[in-house]
């Protein structure tokens, strides 16, 4: 008995077609469970996923701790990512970061305690060219001055 | 020696400007999928194909600059090897100043899936896995999007073009590890499973996804194949100089005025590049230094920017061209400052499976951090050098240790002298007084 939600695993059932081998999916799978399930991936949807997948539930915590964008911990509603690699903090990351940090009330990797926000730290995004910039819920904005980062965080509700 | 000036002409980019670039419909009417035409209908074999890529000369773009038409030819002869084989497109670009790939996925997803769609048929290739880095959001969109809308007009699947060619092309979404852009490890991430490197051999070509015979080519590398078939190798080898021949896309970034991605001839000089493409230096200040091509290729001094940006011309300057992306430092910036950021990035990033790379990482990235807040030693400057040479060249699984090992390399052979400052100052030298030192700023927000 699998506690993926139907959706998912009709979703899930499509994507192993497109490899030879069922457990090559488990990573995109891993990203929709996150989406769809509060942000983060909770102990009880790895060991779905890992029913789902037949696999030792181990080997899924194992996928799952491996990859930077997979949460194992409650995140806020919003995620705030901020680069902090060279092209950025070449122009003003850090700067962007504390910004980002005031306006939330969060520590890096923290929930804000309206539980609005996370914000953390992250390495290139690949938005050097517009640099610094910061991730909203998956979606880039780049070219950021310090007093720029209110207003983009303030769309977040 | 003066050499010929270089052609200039635009094919890369030259249709990122136009209207709904990334559709179907703009990417026919501007000429778009006549080079599959040409080799699906115009009698071409998989194995002519390959040879025109190796006589174009054109290398990869993911940074290694080998030979594309030469590693397509290692793929065993389905003749004698008839197992099922895979094309593995890298785009997990994440090499610190990259932004190149992600220019021609949102614009030009086309001239991406047509590329794809040569290199299988001359690789005799039936299934390809776009590995998109988990970030790329819109990246993958816009791929995913254009995949469907060929397949819709039948040039992905069964009978492409009313031929007996046949080719799927899945996406597949990464999940933030850098590592997952070496092709090993992207063959293990895309297989579901950590991205830790393979050593090799065995090479993919004979043991790949899933132990069978795979290809793995870098973005824009591919968008480059539809262009030789259509415009032939000699076309290509006018671009560029003879060893690097065609042009290369350039995301220069940092303290310039203007940052982007240009579309230049390999060869070109990087003052041209900084100067007449970026704007030059921004707020009129001088270049104090600069990487060539991404984090791991290793700082050059301000004074060396008469390189031309090819793969031979870079090397005996004492870097690598790497991803071609240019990272520019203004003479207010610490250098130490640059190699904690450095440092700090291959300490997240090594896989942990080889000791050189799991502790020496985490070791550079202490010694640049604590030089860098003015409580270094003397003999931290040596300690650096012998624990690159611990970690490089050819030590470990792959090659992640030697991108932190050689900028380590480099700043100790050009920026000594500023961090012997930094140890008998206690502080950074180039701080103005007063200000908040940037490991405060960092410690604040730790």
């Amino acid at each position: 008995m699998s506690a993926l939600p139907e959706t998912l695993v009709r979703e899930f059932e499509e994507l192993v077609r497109h490899y030879p081998e069922r457990r090559a999916a488990l990573i995109p799978a891993l990203h929709r469970c996150q989406e769809e399930l509060g942000g983060w991936l909770t102990p009880e949807t790895l060991e779905a996923c890992a029913e789902f997948f037949r696999l030792e539930p181990v080997e899924v915590f194992g996928v799952a701790s491996f990859y930077p964008m997979f949460k194992l911990r409650p995140v806020g509603k919003h995620l705030v990512s901020v680069c902090h690699n060279i092209s950025c903090a070449l122009r003003g990351a850090e700067e962007v970061l504390a910004e980002a940090c005031r306006v939330t009330g969060c520590r890096p990797g923290g929930v804000s305690a309206d539980g609005r926000f996370t914000v953390e730290r992250v390495e290139c995004q690949g938005a050097c060219t517009a640099a610094p910039m910061l991730v909203l819920d998956g979606v880039f904005h780049e070219n950021l001055g310090v007093p720029d980062v209110a207003r983009v965080l303030g769309g977040a509700r | 020696m003066s050499p010929a000036p270089l052609k200039r002409e635009v094919y890369l980019l030259s249709r990122i400007g136009t209207k709904d670039s990334h559709t179907l419909a703009a990417y026919r009417a501007s000429g778009g999928y006549k080079a599959l035409e040409k080799v699906l209908t115009g009698g071409f074999t998989p194995q002519q194909v390959t040879q025109l890529v190796k006589d174009s000369g054109l290398r990869g773009r993911g940074g290694a600059g080998f030979s594309t038409g030469l590693k397509w030819s290692f793929m065993p002869d389905p003749a004698k090897d008839p197992r099922p084989r895979y094309l593995a497109v890298n785009a997990d670009e994440s090499e610190p100043g990259t932004c190149k790939d992600r220019v021609l996925m949102e614009k030009d997803p086309h001239g991406l899936v047509e590329g794809i769609l040569i290199a299988c048929f001359a690789m005799r290739v039936r299934t390809a896995y776009v590995y998109v880095r988990g970030e790329y959001r819109a990246s993958y969109a816009r791929v995913a999007a254009a995949i469907a809308e060929a397949r819709a007009a039948g040039l992905v699947g069964e009978k492409i073009l009313g031929t007996d060619f046949a080719c799927d092309i899945w996406m597949h979404q990464g999940a933030g590890a850098y590592i997952c852009g070496e092709e090993t490890g992207l063959m293990e991430s895309l297989e579901g499973k950590r991205g830790h490197p393979r050593p090799k051999p065995p090479f993919p070509a004979g043991f790949g996804l899933w132990g069978q015979p795979t290809t793995v080519n870098n973005v824009e590398t591919l968008a480059n194949v539809p262009f030789i078939l259509e415009r032939g190798a000699d076309w290509f080898k006018s671009l560029g100089t003879p060893k690097s021949p065609g042009n290369i896309l350039i995301g220069i970034s940092g303290h310039v005025a203007r940052p982007g991605v240009y579309e230049l001839p390999l060869g070109i000089s990087a003052r041209t590049v900084l100067e007449e493409s970026a704007g030059g230096v921004w707020h009129g200040k001088k270049l104090k230094a600069w990487l060539p091509g991404g984090s791991s290729t290793g700082f050059l001094p301000g004074s060396a920017i008469d390189v031309a940006m090819d793969h031979d011309s870079i090397r005996e300057a004492g870097s690598m061209l790497g991803t071609g992306a240019m990272v520019m430092l203004d003479e207010t910036a610490c250098t130490v400052r640059a190699m904690q950021v450095i440092a700090r990035f291959y300490d997240h990033e090594s896989c942990g499976q080889c000791s050189q790379c799991r502790e020496g990482t985490q070791w550079l990235a202490q010694i640049f951090a604590r030089l860098e807040r003015g409580q270094g030693r003397m003999q931290d400057i040596e300690l650096l050098s012998s624990l690159a040479n611990g970690m490089a060249p050819g030590k470990t699984i792959c090659a992640l240790s030697d991108a932190a090992a050689i900028p380590t390399h480099a700043a100790v052979k050009h920026f000594r002298a500023e961090m012997e400052e930094h140890v008998r100052l206690g502080r950074c030298p180039l701080l103005a007084p007063g200000a908040p030192a940037t490991h405060e700023l960092e410690e604040a927000h730790a």
